[in-house]
């Protein structure tokens, strides 16, 4: 095997491949997928000399450790966390050297969920349907990763950017998510689509890369009966029987049978990546545009 | 027909029929060939099309009317021949609620010629209408926990074939070998929307040996099973679940965001 590899040496709650996604084949039921915090995932690219399509790791709250096998330059953005080099701190969010050999440390996010870490040359695992995202729905895309996995690296095209630190927008402590009201408000009570755009909701414990759960009032339907299947798109506020509003995010499902009452900003989708449970959210209607 | 704005790149059109949702869905792509809309995602399902990362929507809405909804999906291009054995362990029930035999329900299930009207659920899962609406059958009150991949079944008005194994409530009539997905193939689905399909039968009629286990109640907390296995919420035409009383919401199963219980995800064998 060629030396440009990474060694997984602590794989970490959940940790992915993720690059831009596959876009254009929700006819055949696959979803996009995708990095979810995806200027942070662009900015640790840029950081290392990476091109935008690039694929980085994607951790999730408590960060994940490798081993390179040849020296790499790497970058972590995305979630603030402590990072480290056979132990030595390095800088979060700046270009960092690593030798062959040495062990790379992402740690537990201090605030945010998902940190991005970029390796010069990329994750060149082999793409499915141009990408080469791990798609937690529908399992295209490499697996998760596990501590002892080997992942090959590509070929490097550009030099590391030249900066100490990079300018990042902080995890959110309130999310504030801006959101069109329908395609299916009608399907909710006047009563409901004021609460949902007027009370403040919490993220649940539940979320994942499929959608951003919430905890909080629950919204009414002003007609029963079953919605046929549907197209939806990423942001979309689907809300199940349990009348609690889901956030969907890259890895949803590319139809669905439960009544949209809203869709969000594709700008405030990034921050909903971030957002740790607990943490209140705002659905602030807003004019299309 | 009705055009519904989704957030603010995409367009949700709603028509009243199965048969006009998949005529519309063949007149956009045609459109979309020609050039005259630029859009990334055409997808369509039973009563709409999803039209999504369009840049001017505002635009297309105004334009779209009914007359733009041809009366019929075309009849062209080849049709795919899926071999089948129609050796379900559902058969024997879809005949009593056809009021035929099982070698009857074989001839007329053979004899139809299927349509893919949309995809979802799992990748290259199709949903296939051709059959009259008097054959529609419901769900099985349980799902299985465990369908195996080219399982051919039926559920509402719909035939479709799992491509892999996974949980499923539709009711199993035969079962095929042709692989309907694989992403290193080009095209990675066999099946997508517009594609028509016949079931060509091989082999003999009956159904085959049932592993009683396979056919266990549902709980639906457990993470095993339909509709807590973390996935989106669902809805009643997935084929992983049951009647539409079996529609929980997902994410009860208490997963945190990191997914950590290390379950590979479903969709696979």
């Amino acid at each position: 095997m060629t030396d440009r590899a990474l060694a997984v040496v602590r794989a970490g709650a959940l940790t992915t491949v993720q690059d831009q996604g596959r876009p254009g084949h929700a006819h055949l039921g696959v979803p996009r997928s995708g990095a979810l915090d995806a200027p942070a995932a662009a900015l640790a690219n840029r950081l290392v000399g990476n091109p935008a399509e690039a694929a980085v790791l994607e951790t999730t709250l408590n960060g994940c450790a490798v081993r390179p096998r040849s020296t790499v330059t790497v970058a972590v953005a995305g979630a603030p966390c402590r990072v480290t080099v056979d132990g030595r701190p390095v800088a979060w969010g700046a270009p960092v050297r690593v030798p062959a050999g040495a062990v790379l440390d992402v740690g537990a996010a201090v605030r945010g969920v998902r940190s991005y870490v970029a390796v010069s040359g990329g994750v060149a695992v082999e793409p499915v349907l141009g990408s080469r995202s791990t798609d937690l729905l529908s399992g295209l895309g490499p697996p998760q990763l596990t501590d002892g996995a080997v992942l090959p690296l590509g070929r490097v095209v550009g030099p590391h950017a030249r900066v100490h630190v990079a300018p990042q927008p902080a995890p959110p402590a309130e999310l504030v998510l801006r959101v069109t009201l329908g395609p299916r408000d009608d399907w909710f009570t006047r009563e409901a689509v004021r609460t949902f755009i007027s009370r403040t909701y919490r993220v649940s414990a539940a979320s994942n890369r499929i959608g951003l759960r919430t905890e909080g009032p629950t919204l009414e339907r002003a007609r029963s009966g079953e919605l046929p299947s549907e197209g939806v798109v990423l942001g979309a506020v689907q809300v199940p029987p349990d009348g609690r509003p889901v956030v969907f995010l890259a890895d949803h499902p590319t139809t669905g049978g439960y009544p949209v009452l809203a869709v969000v900003r594709a700008a405030d989708l990034p921050a909903a990546a971030q957002a740790v449970p607990g943490t209140p959210v705002r659905f602030v209607a807003v004019r299309r545009r | 027909m009705r055009v519904l704005p989704v957030g603010d790149s995409a367009l949700l059109v709603e028509v009243s029929s199965g048969d006009e949702a998949q005529a519309l869905h063949a007149e956009l792509l045609r459109r979309r060939a020609e050039g005259s809309i630029a859009v990334r995602e055409i997808v369509p399902a039973a009563r709409t099309v999803l039209l999504d990362g369009l840049t001017d929507p505002v635009r297309l809405a105004s334009e779209l009317t009914s007359a733009d909804v041809p009366t019929a999906p075309p009849r062209a291009g080849e049709v795919v021949e899926l071999p089948v054995r129609y050796d379900g362990p559902d058969l024997a029930d879809v005949a009593a609620l056809w009021g035929v035999t099982e070698r009857e329900v074989a001839r007329i299930h053979a004899g139809t010629e299927f349509r893919v009207a949309f995809c979802g659920f799992a990748p290259g899962f199709g949903y296939l209408t051709g059959l009259p609406p008097h054959y529609d059958v419901p769900r099985r009150a349980t799902p299985r926990t465990s369908v195996p991949a080219g399982s051919v079944a039926l559920a509402g008005p719909y035939t479709g074939v799992y491509p892999h194994v996974s949980p499923g409530g539709w009711q199993l009539i035969g079962s095929t070998d042709t692989v309907l997905w694989d992403h290193a193939r080009v095209p990675a689905a066999l099946l997508s929307p517009g594609t028509r399909v016949r079931f060509v039968p091989v082999g003999t009629y009956g159904p085959g040996p049932v592993d009683a286990n396979d056919r266990g109640p549902v709980d639906a907390d457990r993470p095993d099973k339909a509709g807590t296995d973390g996935r989106g919420p669902m809805d009643a035409d997935r084929p992983d679940t049951a009647g539409t009383d079996r529609r929980g919401p997902v994410g009860a199963d208490g997963r945190s965001p990191v997914g950590a219980d290390g379950r590979g995800p479903v969709g696979r064998t």
